[in-house]
């Protein structure tokens, strides 16, 4: 089957929608005015070099690689082991720990902002980058979960049993036979926890401090007071991150596949 | 047996913990404080009291807030559905490379910062944005319009930020679908309507309903978009719980906002998947 002029026509409005306000905050970055104007005359790095003097914009995108790098390990170190189980093993409560893992995917995020914001001052944690670990390892749990677990499920279970009939202890066969097996789950859950990390901004908002913060909540905090070239230059910068990132997992990994799943693939 | 038991005993233990730790415990305390007293000059009160529910339902401002969160979230899953279903469909009859391409354009905004994207629409959307500009262009409008601080400001901008999640959703769904039965259909003499009707729809419902209620659960508990667009003026429950813990530092009430919050999240997600199964069901066993 194929598109109409109507189905095309749709597709191309779609397409403009989507792209519109991303392809108008880079162009706004590069105005040579003072102001926010569009059309704008004139084409400048003005603001870009400006950003120099706003070296806590710097430091809020090193601090969101790092909590984002960190996090996604420790999510998939508490993953791995887990999914493992759910996807091979029949016990008691296996739908009952599947669901509690998960639930952070159902709770809102602000809910779990203000449940770190009262926990962290409880134990002493507010506004530190230990603290903004934790509230990131829960978010992105189930990310990285329903990677590993979708790579632990296709596993062929007599592999094993032939290591273990040749003399290989549990430990072999968890080093040698499972972890090869689920690579590929903990590589993708590592982009997509990554990514997850690295976006999010409103449970952040709540147990981020002046001197601990990411940069989407530092450009979050920024937009609240004033809205100027200067931001959306900062915004141009991320896309164009983003948009680096992407084509780097697409081209080793296929967004189709990490996003959707085996079935489209 | 045994050493099967205590070997997956060991491997749910560790992130079991975890989870006790800083998730269950978070959550319980922010249920206790929903319970809890709070006046201005003394903080927090540790007393078991039922006062900011009752605050929250006797005041109409509460409710007003409530109702504008499920209207918004509501309008932007219509849209959504309006959409997105279309373009998934559109998108499964594209060929390569053109459909790995806007697959691209499709999932690509989903990486890219909310805060990022809603700068974009704040852009769009105020007094000299290029959506006033054009409007006044086209003789439309006399003088600026605004759609910042409007409720169709927001619900545009959420659903630039979830329509992206109803595309995967039916895409997923048509992706299980057969090519050949549309051409069979057709070469059985039916209209584009028809198969629209009888083929594609019946294929792309259990996308199309897992995907709703992926974009109204997320409207619901949407925050920085709100935030952005609608501003103070135009507060919905997330940002309520926000200025109340952060600007009225009035936690108590904050918490009892956020619990309102998720469970009407929580049984919106499961009273749908009921009706969904349901309806499943009846399909099923007629």
């Amino acid at each position: 089957m194929r598109n109409g002029p109507v189905s095309l026509l749709f597709h191309c409005l779609f397409v403009t929608f989507l792209l519109a306000p991303m392809v108008l905050v880079c162009l706004v970055a590069f105005t040579p005015e003072n102001f926010l104007s569009f059309p704008t005359r004139g084409f400048s790095l003005k603001w870009f070099h400006k950003l120099a003097e706003y070296p806590d914009f710097l430091k809020a995108f090193r601090s969101s690689i790092l909590i984002a790098t960190v996090s996604s390990i420790i999510a998939l170190v508490f993953a791995a082991p887990a999914s493992i189980a759910i996807a091979r093993y029949r016990f008691v409560g296996r739908e009952a720990l599947s669901a509690f893992f998960m639930s952070p995917l159902m709770i809102p995020h602000v809910v779990l902002g203000i449940a770190f914001l009262r926990f962290f001052q409880m134990i002493g944690l507010s506004g530190t980058t230990t603290g903004l670990i934790i509230g990131h390892v829960v978010v992105i749990f189930p990310f990285a979960m329903r990677m590993v677990l979708a790579a632990a499920t296709g596993m062929d279970r007599r592999i094993e049993d032939a290591a273990a009939s040749l003399g290989a202890t549990r430990g072999t066969v968890y080093r040698r036979i499972i972890l090869p097996t689920i690579l590929p789950g903990l590589a993708s859950g590592f982009a997509l926890s990554f990514i997850q990390s690295f976006d999010e901004v409103t449970m952040t908002v709540f147990v981020a401090s002046p001197t601990t913060v990411t940069l989407p909540v530092r450009m979050f905090n920024y937009i609240q007071d004033s809205i100027d070239p200067l931001i959306c230059s900062v915004s141009a910068l991320l896309i164009l991150f983003t948009a680096v990132l992407m084509l780097v997992i697409d081209r080793l990994y296929g967004l189709e596949r990490l996003f959707v799943g085996e079935t489209a693939a | 047996m045994s050493a099967l038991r205590k070997e997956t005993f060991a491997l749910v233990a560790p992130t079991t913990l975890l989870f006790v730790g800083v998730v269950a415990t978070p959550l319980l305390m922010t249920m206790l404080l929903s319970f809890n007293d709070w006046n201005a000059t003394k903080g927090i009160i540790s007393v078991l009291t039922l006062k900011n529910y009752a605050e929250i339902f006797a005041d109409s401002y509460f409710a007003e807030i409530f109702l504008r969160t499920l209207r918004i979230s509501l309008w932007v899953t219509v849209i959504s559905v309006l959409v997105g279903a279309p373009e998934a469909y559109i998108l499964r009859r594209m060929r390569d490379p053109w459909r790995s391409i806007c697959i691209l354009i499709v999932i690509g905004p989903l990486l890219v910062s909310v805060v990022a994207r809603t700068l974009g629409w704040a852009l769009l959307l105020g007094g000299n944005g290029l959506i006033s500009q054009a409007l006044q262009a086209l003789g439309l409008s006399s003088g600026p319009v605004s759609l910042m601080f409007t409720e169709t400001g927001v619900i545009i901008a959420l659903v630039h930020v979830l329509v992206p999640f109803m595309v995967l959703a039916v895409w997923a769904a048509l992706s299980r679908m057969d090519p050949a039965v549309e051409r069979a259909a057709q070469s059985l003499g039916a209209g584009p309507v028809t198969i629209f009707r009888r083929v594609v729809l019946p294929q792309a419902m259990p996308g199309i309903l897992s995907g709703s209620i992926i974009v109204f659960s997320l409207a619901a508990s949407a925050f920085a978009t709100p935030a952005v667009i609608g501003g103070r003026r135009l507060k919905v429950a997330s940002t309520l719980a926000y200025d109340e813990f952060l600007n009225t530092l009035n936690w108590p009430l904050g918490a009892a906002v956020a619990m309102l919050l998720l469970v009407g999240i929580v049984a919106s997600v499961f009273g749908w998947n009921r009706l969904v199964e349901r309806r499943y069901a009846q399909v099923f066993s007629s």
